[in-house]
């Protein structure tokens, strides 16, 4: 029956009410709405089904309305721990992309020059036969397939069996590369062991939120919205410390800004101030910590084919002492420009025993040309002080894409994963031939590329194959003024599954349309560990299909049909339930479907009924067996390691030539690439456009007024966009900002293509540029 | 027939005075802020170029400093 038009236009209203509210909440600290104005949505006739947010890693639960088979509104889940009925301005409005006049609908093969519609199985056909006889000419090594943080845990796991089991490559990667793999490298280093080990209760019992380059208002304003909530409810303290003052600068208690790359040196110089104030546990760190030091001048990887490895090497507590002799405040205040007082200020409070603290980041310390060190830094923090694994304590790496965690990083859609560990480890390539029902020898033992090199492959003409799913790398890569050419050539096949177009289906061989998450089945994976399953809400249009089931008609295709036994109406479930096993144990059981199917997520480790919300803790941990009160049991020893890493400069600075700092970044009306917000009415109106961000003095200096065409120059590329001076964010001198998600001012021609070494993610936040009017 | 929610910033010491003169327009609902110098405010019109002339008839009102739209909608007549 449906709902009528005087009851939906009230819902409306109510939702566009409710939207303003959050948007002021994001704001303004602690503001506070007539409570009744605050009373849940009118519930009509409308059919509420649950499932996670498209949009970022936080994970918010939500109810989409669905009447006479559309989905046309979108609440807050009341059930869900990760938001508590809360949504951001894009949750809110997820839904309106799906009915975008440019959907795909249908598969595009591009024939003499001119897309052709062309029905689904002949497309698929297409796809098969060309990736088959690539392998067949060229070696299973010049196909290759870039997925998303974006994808399904079902999808991630089909990518992965089909490139790694079927096929036998390695040269699977996904865009979680781009904003993950420094948060997987620093938990790998320092606990043998992925992803944070607290959850979002830690908001609720931390005296202090130290934010490190995030700017968690526009990013995570769910989430900063907890942190709001608990600075009105009993003072808990916001610091900001970032490159640039920015919405949640002005909302924290105190905003602390340093030089680019400086992180470094600040985070050393507060493990200085931690020992030599007398301030570390002593006792946590005896009996939980061992100290180790790596290579350093590793190099910035911006040569093609450029190889890293670490070599670890052991030291103790005095030879680390003697390492951060060169960071006292005095010595690092001139680098960093942060203040001796500030630099002690944020040491006393990690120093403080009776505080808690959590310490978030996300893309500042993990686009990073040192982003895995950053990390290890940040952690090194935590163990000195032992403030860890407890309420409260609490190093919390935040995640971008909605299932970074789940699909990219569980699942394993890295060039060097497998569902349970690594390709370069013997057992665990076993592990996953056996459940996988093929032979061990047909997964590669090394690495092949990861998502900068993967391109630059394409580019030389060694990749001849590559598929993209969910991702737009044409306008998120780094440098991509070398790579939009790369993918033009004729050298490459290029399929692209999406489910709108975007530049990087501008340049596809084949167009597959693909199913929007709420017109599939699947489960995501969100920061806290928490899985979320979601089932089918509302049919695609035309001949859209899940990413997972294209998956599996190709491998059908290519002569793989035996290992993908999956049913067409049951995939999802048949799936997880298979890489379910990959996991099993306390260490990282996952949840059984159906306890994901009744509840808002669970978290794993879920032992005996249980999500785990403290890892490593034996109080809250079943998987500690050591018998202390502490195991860091990735480690064989059980010991977390704390690194000595020390400020290196980033490969490229402002020089005379190109004498600014260009910083990019995000916006809170658009997700990433903008591919699908800018096709949502209300928050295309809301920020049309990029721009770039000058500070006043700057602007000045330069003659330039607010809404005056610029010129961005690298020695890579070039971008015009209007300038902003005093308006969303505020950089420092001598330094600007330009937001990614605009296919119209592509600022990623700029960008460079250096990464962390160990980790191989770009660094989007530091390259050297000249600006002009234009 | 749109629907949009805006936030309405008041000059200081001005909310108030805002909040009345807002009142008096037709197609307008406003939900203050409790805490803070801030209000919401809904509009329902019947079509664009009442919304627009709503929108303009708000940004004449001298006491306003900022309005932001957040979210919009358009609602089938029938």
């Amino acid at each position: 029956m449906s709902a009528s038009l005087s009851s939906r236009r009230s819902f409306i209203k109510k939702m566009a009410a409710t939207a303003a509210m959050t948007a002021a909440a994001t704001m303004f600290p602690g503001i506070v709405f007539a409570s009744e104005q605050l009373a849940g949505v009118p519930e009509g006739s409308l059919d509420w089904k649950k499932g996670p947010c498209r949009f970022c890693g936080v994970g918010c639960g939500i109810l989409v309305g669905v009447e006479n088979g559309k989905a046309v509104a979108v609440k807050g889940d009341p059930n869900s721990s990760v938001n508590k009925g809360l949504l951001c301005v894009k949750g809110y409005h997820q839904i309106m992309c799906i009915q975008a006049k440019d959907r795909l609908e249908h598969a595009l093969v591009k024939k003499n020059g001119t897309y052709v519609k062309t029905p689904i199985n002949e497309a698929l056909d297409i796809v098969a036969n060309k990736m088959k006889e690539t392998i067949e000419k060229h070696g299973k090594d010049s196909v290759a397939m870039y997925t998303s943080g974006q994808s399904t845990i079902p999808e991630g796991y089909v990518a992965s069996k089909f490139m790694k089991g079927a096929i036998g490559t390695n040269n699977l990667d996904c865009n979680a590369r781009l904003c993950m793999a420094s948060a997987v490298a620093g938990f790998l280093t320092t606990f043998g062991a992925d992803e944070p080990m607290g959850c979002y209760e830690d908001f609720d019992y931390a005296d202090y939120y130290i934010t490190w380059g995030n700017n968690m208002a526009e990013m995570h304003p769910v989430l900063f919205s907890r942190m709001l909530e608990e600075k009105n409810r009993r003072g808990a303290k916001i610091i900001d410390f970032a490159t640039r003052t920015t919405r949640s600068s002005m909302a924290a208690d105190r905003s602390i800004l340093f030089e680019p790359q400086t992180d470094l040196a600040v985070g050393n110089a507060i493990c200085y101030e931690i020992i030599n104030n007398g301030w570390v546990n002593k006792s946590f760190v005896e009996k939980y910590c061992n100290f180790s030091k790596g290579l350093t001048k590793m190099g910035y990887g911006l040569e093609d084919k450029y190889k890293f490895k670490d070599k670890p090497t052991k030291i103790n507590f005095e030879d680390y002492k003697a390492f951060l002799e060169d960071y006292s405040p005095e010595k690092v205040s001139k680098l960093t420009k942060v203040s001796v007082k500030d630099i002690k200020y944020l040491a006393a409070i990690y120093g403080d025993p009776n505080k808690k603290v959590m310490s978030l980041w996300c893309m500042g310390v993990n686009q990073h040309t040192r982003g895995t060190w950053m990390n290890n830094i940040i952690y090194n923090i935590h163990l000195l002080t032992g403030k860890i694994s407890e309420p409260g304590n609490s190093p919390f790496s935040l995640t971008g894409q909605p299932s970074a965690c789940g699909t990219a990083r569980e699942v394993g859609t890295f060039t060097h994963k497998l569902p349970k560990g690594v390709v370069m480890n013997p057992k665990h390539r076993a592990k996953a031939a056996k459940i996988w029902k093929v032979p061990v020898e047909k997964i590669p033992s090394k690495p092949t590329y990861h998502a900068t090199e993967m391109f630059r492959a394409v580019d030389r003409g060694d990749i001849k194959f590559i598929w993209t799913q969910a991702v737009n790398p044409l306008v998120s890569l780094p440098r991509t003024s070398r790579f939009r050419p790369g993918m033009e050539k004729e050298s490459c096949f290029v399929v692209v599954s999406d489910v709108f177009p975007t530049p990087t289906s501008d340049v596809a061989d084949v167009i597959l349309p693909a199913s929007w998450h709420i017109e599939k089945s699947g489960l995501y994976g969100n920061s806290e560990r928490r899985t979320q399953h979601w089932d089918q809400m509302v049919e695609g249009p035309g001949e859209t299909t899940p990413d997972a089931w294209m998956f599996i008609e190709v491998a059908k295709r290519m002569g793989y049909g035996d290992l993908f036994p999956y049913s067409k109406e049951n995939h999802v479930e048949e799936i997880y339930n298979e890489y379910r096993q990959f996991h099993a144990g306390k260490k990282h059981e996952m949840a059984p479907l159906e306890v994901l199917k009744k509840e808002s997520g669970a978290i794993w480790p879920y032992v005996d009924g249980k999500s785990t919300q403290w890892r490593f803790n034996a109080k809250y941990d079943p998987a500690c067996s050591n018998g202390e009160e502490f195991h860091f049991y990735g480690k064989p020893d059980g010991k977390a390691v704390i690194w000595q890493r020390p400020y290196e400069p980033a490969p490229e600075m402002p020089d005379n030539e190109y004498p600014f700092w260009l910083n990019t970044g995000r916006v809170i009306e658009h997700w990433h690439t903008g591919s699908m917000t800018r096709r949502i009415p209300v928050l295309h109106k809301a920020m049309p456009h990029a721009y770039v961000e000058f500070h006043p003095d700057d602007a000045a200096a330069l003659g330039i007024r607010n809404g005056a065409k610029v010129k961005v120059s690298s020695r890579r590329g070039s971008c015009i966009l209007p300038a902003s001076i005093n308006e969303r964010g505020l950089p420092t001198k001598g330094q600007i900002f330009v937001p990614f998600f605009d296919e119209n001012m592509l600022i990623n021609d700029v960008t460079l293509d250096a990464f962390c070494p160990i980790s191989k993610e770009p660094d989007y936040k530091k390259c050297a540029v000249k600006v002009e009017k234009v | 027939m749109p629907i949009k929610s805006y936030l309405a910033h008041p000059l200081e010491g001005k909310k108030e005075e805002l909040q009345q003169a807002i009142s008096l327009l037709d197609g307008c609902e406003i939900i203050p802020a409790e805490n803070k110098d801030v209000l919401v405010v809904v509009t329902e019109t019947k079509d664009d170029a009442e919304d627009k002339s709503l929108k303009e008839s708000i940004e004449t009102i001298k006491s306003l400093k900022l309005l932001a739209l957040v979210s919009g909608f358009n609602t089938p007549k029938k």
